[in-house]
């Protein structure tokens, strides 16, 4: 009874903290972009313009739910949610901090690959669905590079789980106690790090919604609630692919002083900024030259990593 | 490799930067005169509307905006019967104004024209219509037009000579 | 074939041109002024300067007019040479100089020939400091505009209006650069194809007078390609309509028909459209009540409650109405109960034309063809006001013979060389009408008579060109002279043509011109006729083999038939009021139309049709040439195309007509003599490349403002259903199959004079051919001569044999709706000749009383000199003069004395 009541909580606990932070990073992300480009961004609704993720959301949820006459009208409903599913439920095998997880699974790392494969689904079904060419493009170019990059992002991570013996997360953050995995790992966090900015379609790898070329890639037909469906998908992969950086490379909730889940926050805060910092600076990529980049040297690097860390892992043992 | 966390070092230290920003409304900044905002039409340096219903100004819009109908009073002068411009469609691109032969639509320096109803951004011609000549104080069409008005007959513009009489054979 | 080399490049073309022409064919942008394809070259405006070499080891060259240099084989010219730009771009700014800085009030600007060789020649800046000489305007009266400092003096004006359609009262006045053209004093001119000025003259000069009320620059006018409604020949239209009212017709070019010019009454009638009088409501008139308004939906709801409840409809269908409104009517009434909505007098006459032209073995004259033929006869008809572009090509055609005595020295195109070799002489055109007519000056003979002497005239003009037609006794001598010379002129032409038709309403002189048509193709001449009817379809009408309108009184009368549909038609001008009313005896009568008329005001059910402007159809015209003519703008509100009217209360029809295609499908099917109608122009599923054809420039502007006054929200672009058309700037812009040609425009040819580019060559059919499908073609067989001539005529004493006398500006129906025609409709008279009149008394302008069927009219007095005696001549339907005319009546007239005048 207790112990159900502890899981309610954490369940209800990840997903409002998981939503809010992603809704939250909407206005951090404009005010850093701002800040960035000698701006200000939003600073008039409420104290530094905090309330503007309400508006947002007011305007937002007001808008018409508008299902094209030409849509799949089915498909184009329920791509949203299969896009936004797999991510959720991959916040709920990551431990936070000793005893805060949702799961405690210990194949956590293979449900995390598995969930992300998931995803490519809601993308290519909203593309489809929205049957117009745009769309289809955006959801075409989302579907290969997510598959691409897919395959480094799995292999760039075997070398934590050769170090650390586990796919469980909660052992590989133990298992860093001594030294964070990104001193032995550094090429794998690096790899891991340019897989996860893709995986979640963000800037400089946006090419599905690539607005210069493809209007708005595989969301180019949807407006309202489901729009901003797909915009909360995005801030929630930011935030699951900071944390992971974190629970993989970076010692997790372990620090000194402050408590284990501040440690956790203030870290996966750290890489948030730093994925924000990287879409105020690069542009966008060509098709091609992310996916040459993602075959022709990302995934010969990953192999790489993947053999000298077997290779020392073998040779110290 | 290393240039790519130079650059991101670089956006990083914008942060410290000057705001580039002006907080309108509080500080409200100086548009020059050529400003390309709200679209008035202007009078000549007679008090006269300029606006001789060329339709150029229609033709050149970009987005369809502008529509007129052309008349004529009994002074021979053209004028627009009506002339609306709907500013829910207007992209402020100034193309009226270089087409316009006379001087007469012009752009202004005011953009503070919003509307909770899009309706009520559809100006008529007496919602434009302004009563001086705007930038261009001097011009009158009619002064070196070639047809005849009230109070201006053939051969009383500027650069012509009197009205030939036709059944006249001397040299 | 010669081959001809143009900046060193080899093409091959037709001989016999001058080179201009050579070069707008071959698709070069060569500028020009005083050339025109109809009016040929002069050399007056020095515009179309070229570079011509020797050979190809000619470095040197020299510059020529390409107009008036033939292009010859092995010609080698040079359009791009430097100095022959140079030149042209001098010629340019020489005409500049003068010109005014009107643009943007000039009517022309957007269609400006000169505005477009300017460009094309790239003069942009005036580089002169002196003064501009200047002219004062005349008033040409209500059709044309006159604005003569804006003059290039290119002659184009005077060469169209005087050399071509022979006014007189247009001329080149005065010189140097003060040459003025004008009249002699402002006065209204005189001539019926005036508005051509509009459209022949390159600048602003001339412009269309209606235009101006309601100005609308050419980009701006909603165009699709149509056909005039106000006579039989179907002259083929582009009106422009723009914020729902039509405002201007031009011209569209179809060589077998009207060729580049329109007559007045056709480019000047079209406010009819535009007229107050329109209905724009269904009407619901309860016995003796006022006549209610109602909505679309309730007219029909009570059509079809009606229908549905008579013992028998009669429909009256009308020579005005479209072969589909027709036939749809026909569909509702039944064959047996469908009347061709025209006195029965008309009707016949309408039946013998069909059926001299399908059994003879004379083929009727396209008539774009006419201006060919080298020896004309017309029998009875005033073609001037009766069927206007006739008179234009006959008047060409008096050139022909005397053209063709000067061919071979001379080339065709070389018109100042042509007409000073031809001078006065002209080829045989002989003219046999009771009054005078317009084209007697340049007839080798006319002849003034009653319509009885004039088809023994034509009978004895047949019986001299093969024997076996018979002759008509007792001819005088004069007779027998005349016949012979006509008989004599025909035989030696190489195209000679008969031209006769309904005007005079005489059966027996449509006999005659039919025998003299058949004697000559028996003798094994191309023989032509042309056979003028009164209305725009009236020859689809009469093929439609509907009853006479008799048929529907006896019907209505013996209670065979509760209800009458009355189609577009005016009842009360077709036939005598005591008939017409007894038609209105039947419980129901349902009127379409779209003015309020006499008729309308009577009809218990009014449905509000659209006009050609707002609906599609087919009209057949004179020659049997089935046309289609197109929307030009969405029927606004309640008002429908008849057919659609029609089908919605036809309980067969509803479901199966859902375009016009469906309908003259059906159409064809059930009469196979309109086999091919609905071939005149592609189907309501025709694209290209997907896509249909913009009726509106990609210059129309302001799609987003016009109606924004009404709501922010700009409304959906109306469909259309019915063609390949489309109400939208979206579609195809570039030049679709000639009958769905919706303007002339081509990149840098903005004027009217971008058809060349439309053309297969300059001067010659539209690329794809001209459009229009021919329903009749003669059958090759010998002719069963008419045998019955009439007797001579004899007047009886105290009686007039009463003859119609048309106006172009008056008689028919819908173009006296326009002011400017109005203004020109002469006021009622009755016209005798002078010795009658002093028979009775009366002097010219004294009152007479009429006694007419339809009761006692009193009338001005006209004295025409030639009106043989004993024939009085009644101007057909002008206004107030409105159903008085049944031809070949005999009619009393009386002096009324001063006293009592003026009641």
């Amino acid at each position: 009874m207790y112990s159900a009541v502890i899981s309610l909580i954490t369940i209800f606990g990840v997903i409002i903290a998981a939503l809010s932070v992603s809704a939250g990073l909407i206005w951090l992300e404009r005010r850093l972009l701002a800040l960035w480009q000698d701006r200000y961004g939003p600073n008039r609704v409420g104290p530094f313009g905090l309330l503007q993720v309400l508006a947002d959301m007011i305007k937002i949820l007001s808008k018409e739910d508008w299902v094209p006459p030409f849509a799949d009208a089915a498909v184009f409903v329920v791509a949203p949610a299969a896009i936004i599913v797999p991510v959720l439920l991959t916040f709920a095998i990551i431990t936070y901090a000793p005893g805060i997880a949702v799961a405690d699974l210990n194949i956590g790392l293979l449900f995390f690959l598995a969930m992300s494969s998931l995803a490519v689904y809601g993308v290519v079904l909203a593309g489809w669905a929205s049957d117009s060419k745009y769309s289809l493009l955006g959801s075409m170019r989302a579907a290969a590079q997510m598959l691409s990059y897919e395959v480094f992002m799995s292999l760039s991570l075997m070398g934590v789980v050769m170090l650390a013996g586990s796919f469980d997360l909660k052992n590989i953050v133990e298992a860093q106690k001594g030294l964070w995995y990104v001193v032995p790992q550094f090429s794998g966090m690096l790899i891991f790090l340019t897989a996860g900015i893709a995986e979640t379609r963000r800037l400089p790898f946006d090419l599905p919604e690539a607005e210069g070329e493809l209007v708005a890639g595989f969301h180019a037909e949807y407006s309202g609630m489901k729009f901003a469906l797909f915009f909360v998908e995005e801030y929630l992969g930011i935030t699951l692919i900071s944390v992971l950086i974190c629970v993989l490379f970076f010692g997790g909730w372990q620090g000194p002083l402050l408590p284990p889940l501040a440690w956790l926050a203030i870290k996966t805060l750290f890489f948030i900024c730093f994925f924000i910092l990287l879409r105020a600076t690069f542009p966008r990529p060509r098709y091609d030259q992310l996916m040459s980049f993602g075959w022709k040297v990302m995934l010969p690097l990953a192999l790489l990593n993947l053999v000298v860390t077997g290779g020392i892992v073998l040779a110290t043992r | 490799m290393i240039s790519l966390f130079k650059s991101m070092w670089q956006v990083f230290l914008h942060a410290f930067r000057k705001r580039a920003t002006i907080q309108y409304p509080e500080h409200k900044d100086y548009l020059p005169p050529r400003w390309r905002g709200r679209i008035i039409l202007s009078r000549d340096p007679d008090g006269r509307e300029r606006c001789v219903a060329c339709y150029l100004c229609a033709a050149a819009c970009p987005v369809d905006c502008i529509s007129l109908q052309a008349t004529e009073d009994r002074q021979g002068r053209r004028y627009p019967s009506f002339f609306r411009i709907n500013f829910s469609r207007c992209i402020f691109c100034g193309y009226c104004e270089e087409a316009c032969p006379t001087d007469a639509i012009q752009l202004t320096p005011d953009f503070e024209m919003c509307e909770y109803d899009r309706q009520n951004l559809v100006y008529e011609k007496e919602d434009l219509l302004i009563s001086g000549p705007g930038k261009y104080h001097d011009y009158n069409f009619y002064r070196v037009a070639g047809v005849a008005i009230g109070g201006k007959d053939k051969g009383g513009a500027q650069e012509e000579e009197r009205p030939t009489d036709p059944l006249e054979l001397a040299p | 074939m010669v081959r001809i080399f143009v900046d060193n490049k080899q093409h091959e073309i037709e001989a016999g041109q001058n080179l201009l022409a050579a070069c707008l064919s071959l698709g070069f942008d060569l500028p020009y002024f005083c050339w025109h394809p109809a009016l040929h070259s002069v050399g007056a405006c020095r515009q179309c300067a070229v570079k011509q070499f020797r050979d190809e080891h000619d470095t040197r060259g020299r510059i020529v007019m390409a107009c008036m240099t033939p292009a010859g084989e092995g010609v080698r010219i040079s359009i791009d040479d430097p100095e022959a730009r140079a030149f042209r771009a001098g010629v340019i700014e020489l005409m500049m100089l003068n010109h005014p800085h009107d643009c943007p009030v000039c009517d022309e600007g957007g269609e400006c020939h000169l505005q477009d060789m300017t460009v094309m020649t790239g003069h942009s800046r005036r580089r002169y400091r002196g003064k501009k000489r200047t002219f004062h305007n005349q008033d040409l009266g209500p059709f044309v505009n006159h604005e003569m400092n804006r003059c290039i003096q290119c002659y184009r004006c005077v060469r169209f209006y005087r050399d071509y359609a022979g006014g007189s009262d247009l001329g080149a006045f005065s010189l140097r650069s003060q040459v003025y053209f004008g009249r002699h004093e402002s006065g209204v001119l005189e001539s019926e194809f005036s508005g051509n000025l509009a459209e022949v003259c390159p600048t602003g000069v001339f412009t269309d007078k209606s235009l101006k009320r309601h100005y609308t620059r050419k980009w701006d006018m909603q165009t699709a390609p149509s056909v005039c409604m106000h006579c039989a020949l179907g002259c083929n239209i582009i009106p422009g309509s723009r914020y729902g009212s039509l405002r201007r017709i031009s011209n569209r070019f179809n060589g077998q028909v009207n060729g580049y010019f329109l007559c007045d009454r056709g480019r000047f009638g079209y406010e009819f459209v535009n007229s107050a009088r329109r209905l724009r409501r269904p009407l619901l008139r309860k016995a003796g009540g006022a006549p209610a308004p109602v909505s679309a939906a309730a007219a029909l709801r009570r059509l079809r409650g009606i229908i549905a409840g008579c013992r028998g409809i009669v429909g009256i269908g009308s020579p005005r109405a479209s072969l589909e409104a027709n036939y749809a009517l026909r569909r509702l009434a039944g064959p047996d109960r469908f009347v061709s909505g025209v006195s029965d007098g008309g009707q016949r006459l309408a039946r013998l034309a069909v059926r001299i032209l399908q059994t003879g073995p004379a083929r009727s004259v396209p008539p774009g063809d006419i201006h060919k033929s080298d020896a004309v006869l017309v029998l009875g008809e005033d073609v001037t006001n009766f069927a206007p572009m006739l008179d234009l090509a006959l008047r060409q055609s008096v050139r022909q013979r005397p053209l063709r005595d000067a061919a071979g020295a001379i080339p065709p195109w070389d018109d100042t060389a042509s007409r000073g070799a031809v001078q006065q002489r002209r080829g045989p055109l002989f003219i046999a009408t009771p009054a005078a007519a317009r084209l007697d000056a340049i007839a080798t003979a006319a002849w003034r008579a009653a319509p009885a002497e004039i088809a023994r005239l034509g009978f004895m003009v047949a019986s001299l060109l093969d024997q076996d037609a018979p002759a008509a006794a007792g001819q005088g001598a004069e007779e027998r002279t005349l016949a012979a010379a006509i008989a004599n002129a025909l035989e030696e032409a190489e195209r000679p043509l008969v031209i006769s038709g309904a005007g005079l309403g005489s059966e027996a002189v449509l006999e005659a011109a039919a025998n003299v048509a058949w004697a000559l193709a028996e003798s094994g001449r191309p023989a032509g006729l042309c056979l003028t009817l009164p209305e725009a379809n009236s020859m689809g009408a009469a093929l439609m083999e509907g009853g006479p309108l008799s048929l529907a009184v006896e019907a209505v009368e013996s209670g065979e038939a509760d209800t009458v549909v009355i189609l577009e038609n005016d009842l009360y001008r077709r036939a005598e009021p005591s008939i017409v009313n007894r038609l209105f005896k039947a419980r129901h009568v349902i009127a379409i139309d779209s003015l309020d008329n006499s008729t309308t005001e009577r009809a218990s059910v009014v449905l509000p049709a659209a006009t050609f402007a707002e609906s599609d159809g087919t009209l057949v015209n004179s020659e049997g040439r089935a046309q289609r003519y197109f929307k030009v703008m969405p029927p606004l509100g309640d008002v429908m195309e008849s057919w659609r009217w029609l089908a919605g209360i036809t309980p067969a029809a509803e479901a199966a007509w859902q375009t016009i295609d469906d309908v003259i499908g059906d159409l064809e099917k059930e009469l196979p003599v309109f086999t091919g109608a609905g071939l005149a122009a592609p189907g309501a599923d025709f694209r290209i490349g997907g896509q249909k054809v913009a009726r509106q420039a990609r210059s129309y502007s302001g799609r987003t403002a016009m109606s924004a006054n009404l709501s922010v929200n700009e409304p959906q672009s109306p469909a259309d259903r019915d063609s390949p058309l489309a109400f939208s700037m979206e579609g195809f812009q570039g030049q679709p199959p000639p009958p769905l040609i919706p303007r002339y425009w081509e990149p840098g040819w903005n004027s009217a004079q971008a058809l060349n580019k439309f053309q297969e060559e300059v001067g010659g059919p539209l690329r794809g051919g001209d459009p229009g499908k021919r329903l009749i073609e003669p059958a090759r067989r010998r002719p069963h001569y008419f045998q019955q001539a009439p007797g001579p005529f004899s007047r009886s004493a105290g009686r007039w044999l009463l003859v119609p006398l048309y106006h172009i500006f008056g008689s028919e129906e819908l173009s006296v709706f326009s002011p400017g025609i109005r203004q020109l409709a002469p006021s009622p008279y009755l016209a005798l000749s002078p010795s009658d009149a002093a028979g009775l008394n009366i002097t010219a302008g004294g009152l007479v009383e009429l006694q007419t069927p339809a009761g006692f009219i009193r009338l001005p007095v006209r004295l025409i000199d030639a009106l043989p005696a004993g024939v009085a001549g009644v101007p057909v339907c002008l206004p107030g003069l409105e159903g008085i005319v049944s031809p070949g009546i005999f009619a009393g007239i009386n002096a009324v004395s001063e006293g009592a005048g003026g009641a």
